[in-house]
This record gives structure tokens, C-alpha cells and sequence, in this order.
């Protein structure tokens, strides 16, 4: 598949704001926290689960995407928001539970939700999927071309709303996508110690669906992969799987000792860094130029430094609009 | 007590890893099951150690399959096998609750009492640090609400060394909650309350008796878990505006210990309750109705409750202390009691 440039450029730029907009919210959450890890202090509190090293899965289906497709994403899910273009600015004032944020500071980190473009996410495993076949219901009834793509951890294939959506979605002939950000662990659980077989994409199968494997954490492959399933859903040819092997850089969630890793690993990992590979490859091919990629990152962290300066200095809510937003 | 029983402190955390343990060499049909507790230890540390000296045969890694898991611990339970199955947070009910309450708590009623469950649910509950509406909920007035199976939650590591043993001995289902901010983990908000004396040997707590944990005469805090800390602090500044309260911690919401809270209200004559759990039709309702059947007459100002009120627990700093309860409004609901 010819790839335009556009499309490949759009991807580096989006994973450079994603891996800084990573790295400033890491940096952040551990201010006040420290020495003795405080998980309630600082100007971000609770728990903080980051995405480095995920940017391919994000920024790889988002070419595709049109405006009313649906996503919903994990508790990690920062890098899927920013790739479809939720607000940034209220995002992260949402994160710092400020009252200019997506839910005026009632849902957090986990839980951000964005009517247009069409994006949420849940704390729970499982929890998008179901969903996501229901916003492709809607599409249907309504006769709209759109899609919906549910992103889910290699984790959340071993829960029941993975079988049951992947069922419902090819009994019903959805226009929805699943894609499975396989990072290898569910917190310190290996893949291989929770799931019976190797590749998540073999149980496409078992729900009369194309299951198709991304290996290695490349944009380009998950974008080829995508291309070829939205087009699928969008022609009313129904749902695919797709598995793409990713990694997770930093520790389940931040203050993560993450000892259930060993050195030799994280160094592996961290000479397989997107963020490193994919703009070399760029600039290999001619695509871009290294001041090109330099400019693409500068302004990338401009947009970022903005949303996290405006996050900061908005206020926080009133208590007592504790009580708001219960019902319509 | 002998000095030296009292001697040793442990966390809250230590303590419950310390009982699984003394049952797990015990008894070699306990065995633990659920998510990051063998190689992690748990994520509130409830299994620490145990991999180690178990292995994986009997500290066993879960799937992110809840309903399977919880369901085959209901499974082994009735042949032959005590389970210990951790649920992480609460929270997370919502995916297995079936297992939960439509079988392990009903088994036993439906066999005509020819069945039985011996197996104990673990799961953390509790907010106060911005886990946001699916990481901070108590809810242990669902589990309370439906039939079949006792609902325990400690508030200090003595009683939840004790407890646990009870709950691994009980014949029957015992979903054992420990609050987050009561197990005295080095990554939540430092709680001094949270360690205590705990005897080495095997010991256990009674299940369904509640305990006064400070007297007092002029009203009675009843309470449960991490809220037991806040009255115990709130019944200080109490104290020195001469209000002496009586702090009832309840342990345990099935059985409740109806008895001690007719008696506690008989002493003091006025009631409040202490639930981080939502308002309406829970914990605090059913404590209030208890001291108004049992000692009506007794009452001289109308049962007063402090508890979340009935919204999903907000994110956000401000609007979540807004909402859980705190030393502070404890303070301010007794004395706007006392002087009804
Ligand atoms: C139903 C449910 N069970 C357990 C958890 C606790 N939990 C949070 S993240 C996580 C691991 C998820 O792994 P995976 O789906 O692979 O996503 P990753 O964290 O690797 O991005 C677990 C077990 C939860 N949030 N919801």
C-alpha cells in the first residue's frame, strides 16, 4: 500500500505529542508526592497510567478515521485521546482535576469523555468493548458510514466482554473495530501466564471475523492493518480484530516498582523506543529531514506546555458541585 | 495480654498477609487466587511473601477473568478446597457479581443447608485519594443487603490478623474487605492508626461482634473501617470540648451486632453514623433503624448520619472530601447533635 506522506508525517507529529505530553504528566504527578510516596498529593493525584512506548497503536488508526467515528479507549488512555484529537487543553485540565476540564473534574485521568470527537474511556477491563459495538448499532440503525474502535490491553481478552462483544459484533455485522494494545502484561502478569494461546488475533476466528497480527509496534503496520478493517466496517463488511505488539516503557501505573521486569528487558525495550525508530526510518527514507522532525517536535511540545499551563491555572471546582451532573 | 504479645506492631497490610499465611501452613486445602498476587504480592500487599513460600500452586495468578476465577473458587469450595480469591478493588464487582451473589451466597440455602462454601472473598475498598468512581467505593452495603454471606471489614491490624483467620475457618462465604487507607501501605497518605499490636501465634476475632474502641457516655459514633480512625481523632477535639463520645466499630455488617448498638444507644442516648458508603438504603439506614427498634425510647435527639451523599465519588480533590466523610464534619455532626 502507497502510504501518502501527509499521513506519515501526521503520525510522527502525533506521537511527539504524545510522548511529551507523557513526560510532562509524569513529571508533574510526582510533584508533592515525594520523598515518601504520597499517592493523594501532588497537583495530580490518584492512580496514573501512561501509554509511552504505545504511540503506534494510537497514531496508526487515526488517519482513518472521519468525523462522528467513536472510540473507546482503557484506563490508559492518553495516547488514543490526543491521536483522535479530544481537546487537549481540557483533557489535561480534566487530569489535574481542574473545572475547565472534559467532566469539569468529576471522571479524571480514567475516565475522559469527549462528545466530539466521540471518545471515552473506563477503569474498568472490559468495559469499552460492549460499548463500542453499541455505538456501531447506532451508526447502523441510523444508516451512517461511521466506525467504532474499541482499544483494549491484551489483559482485557481474557475478560468476558471480549467474547461476548466480539460475538455480538459479527452476529450483528457491526461497523467496529477491535484493536488489542498487547504490551505483554496485565500489571505484573505476563501474556503467557494468562492466556492459553500465543496471538490474541487467532480468536478472530473463533467469531467468523479477520483477525490480523501488527508485529513489532509499527505505525505503518497498524495503519495498514486499520486502513484495510475501517474500510471493511465502513462497507458494511463488518468487524475485524487486530493484535499489534507494543510495548509498555514505564511501570503500570507511576510509583510502579515494576520489579516483575527484569533489567535486561526494560534495556531491550528502551532500544526498541517508537519514538527513536520511527523518525530515524522517516528521515532514511527521505521523508523527512532531521530539521523537519525537529520542528515537528518543537511545536508539538508548544501545544502540549500550553494545555498543561492552562490546566494549571485553572480553578478547581466548587466542593459542592460534588452534587452536580448525577442526572440530566 | 503478656508485654510481650503486645510488644511487636505490624501494619494492617502485614497483619493480613501474616494470617493467610499461619492458615495456608495450617491448612493445606487454603489456597489464594486472583490478580498480581503471587510474583507482586497483591497490589495492597494482602499476599506478601506468600508466593515465595508457597509457589504457585497454592498463590496462583488469575487471568483478568473474574467471573472465572470467582467462580471456581466457588467451585473448590464445595469440594473440598478453602479459597481465597481477591477481587482488587471493589469496584470491580461489577464484571462477576453473578458468582458472587446469585451462587457462592446462595448455594448453601439452595441445598437446604447440605452444601456448603467455605471460602473468603478479599477486595479493597475505599476513597480519599482521587481514585476517581471506579476505584474508591466502599459498597459494603450491596454485598450486606443481599443474603448468604458475611461482610467483614477491620479497622486495625490486630482485628484484621483475627478476622481473617475467622474468615478462613468459617463455614461459610465471608467477603473480607480492607479499606485502602487503613493498611498502612507506604504509598497511601501515612495513617498512624493503621499499625498496631498484633500477637505472633494464630489468633482469631469473632465474627458479627462489634467493638467499642473508645467509651464515652453523652453519644455513640458507630462506624466501620477507615471511618473508625477519623471518629477516633474526632472524639479527641470532642473530648476537650467535653463531649465524650463512645466509638463503636461494628467489624462486621453481616452479622451486624445489633445487640451492642441498642446497648451503646441506651448509655449515650444519641446516635450518629459514620458510613463512606453511599446515603440512601445502606449501612447508616440499617444502623438508625436498629437503635430506633431496640431504643426508642432511649433517644434524645433524632439518629444523625455522616455518609456519601449518593453521587458517584468525583475525582476531583475538592469534591471528593465534599463528599466522603472526615474528622471534621464528624466533629461538627456530634455537636450539632448534642446541642439538638
Ligand atoms: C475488571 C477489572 N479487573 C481488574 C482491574 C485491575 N487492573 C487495572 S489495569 C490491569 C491490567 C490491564 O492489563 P491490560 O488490559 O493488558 O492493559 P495494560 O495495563 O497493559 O495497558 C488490571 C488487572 C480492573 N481495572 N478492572
Amino acid at each position: 500500500m502507497e502510504i501518502p506522506r501527509d499521513d506519515l508525517v501526521a503520525m510522527y507529529a502525533t506521537m511527539a505529542k504524545i510522548r511529551y505530553f507523557e513526560e510532562r504528566i509524569k513529571e508533574i504527578y510526582y510533584e508533592d508526592k515525594l520523598p515518601a510516596f504520597d499517592i493523594a498529593a501532588g497537583p495530580i493525584p490518584g492512580e496514573m497510567h501512561l501509554a509511552a512506548g504505545q504511540e503506534p497503536v494510537a497514531v496508526g488508526v487515526m488517519p482513518h478515521l472521519r468525523p462522528g467515528d467513536a472510540i473507546t479507549a482503557t484506563h490508559r488512555p492518553h495516547h488514543v485521546a490526543i491521536a483522535q484529537g479530544v481537546d487537549l487543553k481540557q483533557m489535561a485540565a480534566e487530569i489535574f482535576g481542574k473545572d475547565t476540564g472534559l467532566g469539569h473534574g468529576k471522571g479524571g485521568h480514567m475516565h475522559l469523555f469527549s462528545v466530539e470527537p466521540s471518545f471515552g474511556c473506563s477503569g474498568i477491563i472490559g468495559e469499552g468493548m460492549p460499548v463500542a459495538c453499541g455505538a456501531a448499532l447506532a451508526f447502523k440503525k441510523q444508516g451512517k458510514d461511521n466506525v467504532a474502535i474499541s482499544f483494549f490491553g491484551e489483559g482485557a481478552a481474557n475478560q468476558g466482554a471480549f467474547h461476548e462483544s466480539l460475538n455480538l459484533a459479527a452476529l450483528w455485522n457491526l461497523p467496529v473495530v477491535f484493536i488489542c494494545e498487547d504490551n505483554e502484561f496485565a500489571i505484573s502478569v505476563p501474556k503467557s501466564a494468562s492466556t492459553a494461546i500465543a496471538d490474541n488475533s487467532d480468536r478472530a476466528s473463533a467469531y467468523g471475523m479477520p483477525g490480523v497480527l501488527v508485529p513489532d509496534n509499527d505505525p505503518v503496520g497498524v495503519y495498514e492493518a486499520a486502513g484495510e478493517a475501517i474500510r471493511r466496517a465502513r462497507d458494511g463488511r463488518g468487524p475485524s480484530l487486530i493484535e499489534v505488539r507494543t510495548l509498555r516503557l514505564w511501570g503500570h501505573f507511576e510509583g510502579d516498582a515494576d520489579a516483575y521486569r527484569s533489567d535486561e528487558y526494560k534495556q531491550a525495550m528502551g532500544d526498541k523506543d517508537p519514538m527513536v525508530r520511527y523518525p530515524e526510518r522517516l528521515i532514511s527514507e527521505g521523508i523527512l529531514t532531521p530539521a523537519d522532525a525537529d520542528a515537528l517536535k518543537k511545536a508539538a511540545h508548544e501545544e502540549v506546555d500550553e494545555a498543561i499551563e492552562f490546566a494549571r491555572s485553572s480553578p478547581y471546582p466548587a466542593p459542592e458541585d460534588a452534587l452536580k451532573h448525577v442526572f440530566a | 495480654m503478656t508485654a510481650t504479645m503486645t510488644e511487636r506492631k505490624l501494619t494492617m497490610q502485614k497483619a493480613i498477609a501474616e494470617a493467610i499465611g499461619q492458615e495456608m501452613e495450617r491448612d493445606d486445602t487454603v489456597f489464594v487466587m486472583g490478580e498480581d498476587v503471587a510474583v507482586y504480592g497483591g497490589i495492597f500487599g494482602a499476599t506478601e511473601g506468600l508466593y515465595d513460600r508457597f509457589g504457585g500452586e497454592r498463590v496462583m495468578d488469575t487471568p483478568i477473568s473474574e467471573t472465572g476465577f470467582i467462580g471456581a473458587a466457588v467451585g473448590a469450595a464445595v469440594h473440598g478446597m478453602r479459597p481465597i480469591a481477591e477481587l482488587m478493588f471493589v469496584d470491580f464487582f461489577g464484571v462477576c457479581m453473578d458468582q458472587i451473589y446469585n451462587n457462592m451466597a446462595k448455594i448453601h440455602y439452595f441445598s437446604g443447608g447440605n452444601v456448603k462454601v467455605p471460602m473468603v472473598l478479599t477486595t479493597a475498598v475505599g476513597g480519599g485519594y482521587s481514585d476517581a468512581g471506579q476505584h474508591s467505593q466502599t459498597l459494603w452495603g450491596t454485598f450486606a443487603h443481599l443474603p448468604g454471606m458475611k461482610v467483614v471489614v477491620p479497622s486495625s491490624a490486630y482485628d484484621a490478623k483475627g478476622l481473617m483467620i475467622s474468615a478462613i475457618r468459617d463455614d461459610n462465604p465471608v467477603v473480607y474487605m480492607f479499606h485502602k487507607g487503613a493498611l498502612g501501605l507506604g504509598w497511601m497518605t501515612n495513617n498512624p492508626h493503621a499499625t498496631g499490636p498484633v500477637p505472633e501465634e494464630p489468633y482469631t476475632v469473632p465474627i458479627g461482634k462489634a467493638n467499642v474502641v473508645r467509651e464515652g457516655t453523652d453519644i455513640t459514633i458507630a462506624t466501620i473501617g477507615l471511618s473508625v480512625h477519623r471518629a477516633l481523632d474526632a472524639a479527641e477535639t470532642l473530648a476537650a470540648d467535653g463531649i465524650s463520645a463512645e466509638i463503636l466499630d461494628l467489624r462486621s455488617l453481616v452479622p451486624l451486632d445489633r445487640d451492642a448498638i441498642v446497648e451503646s444507644v441506651k448509655k449515650t442516648h444519641r446516635l450518629l453514623v459514620v458510613d463512606e458508603d453511599y446515603r440512601s438504603f445502606g449501612m447508616s439506614g440499617e444502623v438508625i433503624t436498629t437503635a430506633i427498634e431496640g431504643a426508642f425510647d432511649y433517644l434524645d435527639a433524632p439518629p444523625g448520619r455522616i455518609a456519601e451523599p449518593d453521587v458517584p465519588i468525583p475525582y476531583s480533590r475538592p469534591m471528593e472530601q465534599f463528599a466522603l466523610p472526615d474528622v471534621d464534619k464528624i466533629v461538627s455532626g456530634s455537636r450539632a447533635m448534642m446541642s439538638a
